[in-house]
């Protein structure tokens, strides 16, 4: 027997052996999307029997329908959409605040030692804190418009981002920076052209990490002081007991939430497909 | 012509940094080296012997602590485009195409987008990379990221090429041929090369001369004139070079120095 051909009978043997066909698993997907038909189902046969009092649990069908009017005619004076953009427009206002603050001093922590002397308590200090522990400072000291929302928000956002910079300043690969130098590089250029570059993956991802934080904070600044938004309109709703309203707002926080969330991911990919491939 | 020099160069961690350890630590001891831009110097020693130090220090990543490098008289005080460095892994930017890494010397000059991507694409080809020029980084195999990391540091318009193991990671066919390659780009562009490389074949292929470290401290050792570079520039291949008597006798000969230094070391 050649050797060919005893390997050939080897290989026939295991595949004799070989179980027949394996049961394909049932993708994550299927059973996501079976969970939460079992939920709307058993939510939906509690209301039917009227297991759980219709001021504490609407059925399905009347947050549909709460869902519809708030489209159509809106509650306390606003439509969803404009609940919806009134909350938006603060998350991206504070968005934008905290990346101009946050990037730069970012940057400083993660370059110089006195900008990390500097800026590393107040970071310390600010992260731990609960966003709606210092509302009401803020409220006495900008008042109760928009921009003592802005300014919580701005505040829940801004350490994710700079820790993530100053994070990502530090993970410069050394090569990376000595390979600019003695290309000819300036030190001001390595930071533009080095160092800035390889900590983008980094800061999006802090971007992202603070987009979820500020969506939170936002909500529950709403709560206390507004008069639009959808975590104002929550509050209303509640005070009313109009329980429909309340469910339809949890859900569209929720939905947003996760649309957010899933737009970064796509920045992300789109802004440093390289990211995935090094390291 | 120009000439790279170290004279008297000793290099010594201090107590108390990561290098140093407890007590302070003489990596390099009275080092003295002339390149000059028609040269290939390779540079050979066990690990610790201070190879990549003795690098780093003609890159002005660090400085001596005694002695002085100069380029044609002028000391080196820092990382400088007249000494460009090729690292081991690669270093390209992959945020960057293989054609804007290699105009990125041009780019830190301030020359225009348009003409810095014009004056990559002769390069890309120098290397045998003129279409692969939007490729990502890490499209590309080991072999032609090294390329354009070799293209990279020529777009820098060195006097010197500081090559620190620019082979190491490669395997064993693609470094044969890259090899060649090396030896052909680098007598094309006109500049001196120091080749930091662990294995005493490749020091003899490439190397116009070979120079040994021997460790703690490092000291140069061992230098010798190779000359098999300049049969492989007049189209000798890698593989005939290697079969040769001669250098067979001179790698047998350069590895039982580099083996006594070690006996010596142990007894």
């Amino acid at each position: 027997m050649t050797l060919l051909s005893e390997l050939n009978a080897l290989a026939g043997k295991t595949s004799d052996t070989a179980p027949a066909r394996p049961v394909r698993p049932l993708p994550v997907a299927v059973i996501s999307t079976l969970t939460i038909g079992v939920i709307i189902g058993l939510w939906a046969l509690a209301s039917a029997y009227a297991l759980v009092s219709p001021v504490f649990l609407p059925s399905p069908r009347q947050v549909v329908l709460a869902l519809y009017n708030l489209v159509v005619k809106g509650f306390v004076d606003s439509t969803l959409a404009e609940h919806v953009g009134a909350s938006l427009y603060r998350i991206f206002g504070a968005l934008i605040a905290s990346i101009l603050i946050g990037i730069p001093a970012g940057l400083a922590i993660g370059t110089s030692r006195i900008g990390r002397g500097i800026l590393d308590p107040i970071v310390e200090f600010l992260r731990p804190l609960p966003p709606l522990a210092y509302l009401p400072l803020v409220i006495i000291w900008v008042g109760i418009g928009e921009a003592s929302k802005i300014t919580v928000i701005a505040l829940s956002m801004l350490p994710s981002i700079i820790l993530s910079t100053s994070a990502g300043v530090r993970a410069v690969s050394k090569d990376h920076v000595n390979a600019a130098r003695s290309l000819g590089a300036s030190k001001a250029q390595v930071l533009r052209e080095v160092v800035l570059p390889s900590a983008v993956p980094s800061i999006l991802t802090g971007i992202r990490i603070a987009l979820g934080a500020g969506w939170t904070t936002l909500v529950a600044a709403e709560l206390v002081a507004a008069t639009s938004g959808i975590g104002f309109m929550i509050q209303s709703a509640a005070q009313f007991l109009v329980t429909d309203i309340v469910i339809a707002g949890i859900i569209v926080i929720a939905l947003i939430a996760i649309l957010l969330e899933y737009v970064a991911r796509l920045i992300e990919r789109r802004l440093v497909p390289w990211a995935r491939h090094i390291g | 012509m120009s000439i790279l020099t170290f004279r008297n160069v000793s290099l010594t961690y201090p107590a108390g940094t990561s290098k140093g350890g407890a007590s302070e630590k003489r990596v390099l001891d009275g080092i003295n080296l002339q390149v000059a831009s028609d040269e290939l110097v390779a540079i050979i020693g066990r690990s610790g012997s201070g190879k990549t130090s003795l690098l780093n220090l003609a890159a002005g990543f660090l400085a001596p602590t005694a002695g002085a490098i100069t380029v044609d008289g002028a000391p080196v005080t820092g990382p400088g485009a007249d000494r460009a460095v090729v690292f081991q892994d690669d270093a390209l930017y992959p945020w960057l195409d293989a054609r804007d890494n290699i105009a990125f010397p041009l780019k830190l000059r301030g020359v225009p987008l348009p003409e810095r991507r014009a004056g990559a694409q002769p390069l890309l080809s120098r290397v045998g990379l003129a279409d692969a020029g939007d490729r990502r980084i890490w499209e590309l195999s080991g072999g032609m990221r090294q390329r354009v990391g070799i293209a990279r540091a020529l777009a820098a318009e060195p006097r010197f090429l500081l090559l620190d193991e620019p082979l190491g990671a490669l395997d064993a066919l693609t470094r044969t041929r890259m090899q060649a390659f090396l030896l052909r780009i680098k007598a094309e562009s006109g500049a001196g090369a120091v080749l930091i490389t662990h294995s005493i074949e490749e020091a003899l292929l490439l190397g116009t001369r070979v120079v040994e470290l021997s460790p703690d401290p490092g000291r140069l050792t061992a230098e010798i004139e190779a000359g098999f570079n300049a049969e492989i520039l007049n189209g000798a291949s890698v593989a005939d070079v290697k079969a040769s008597p001669i250098f067979k006798r001179m790698h047998a000969g350069l590895t039982g120095l580099i083996h006594a230094g070690e006996e010596e070391l142990a007894a």
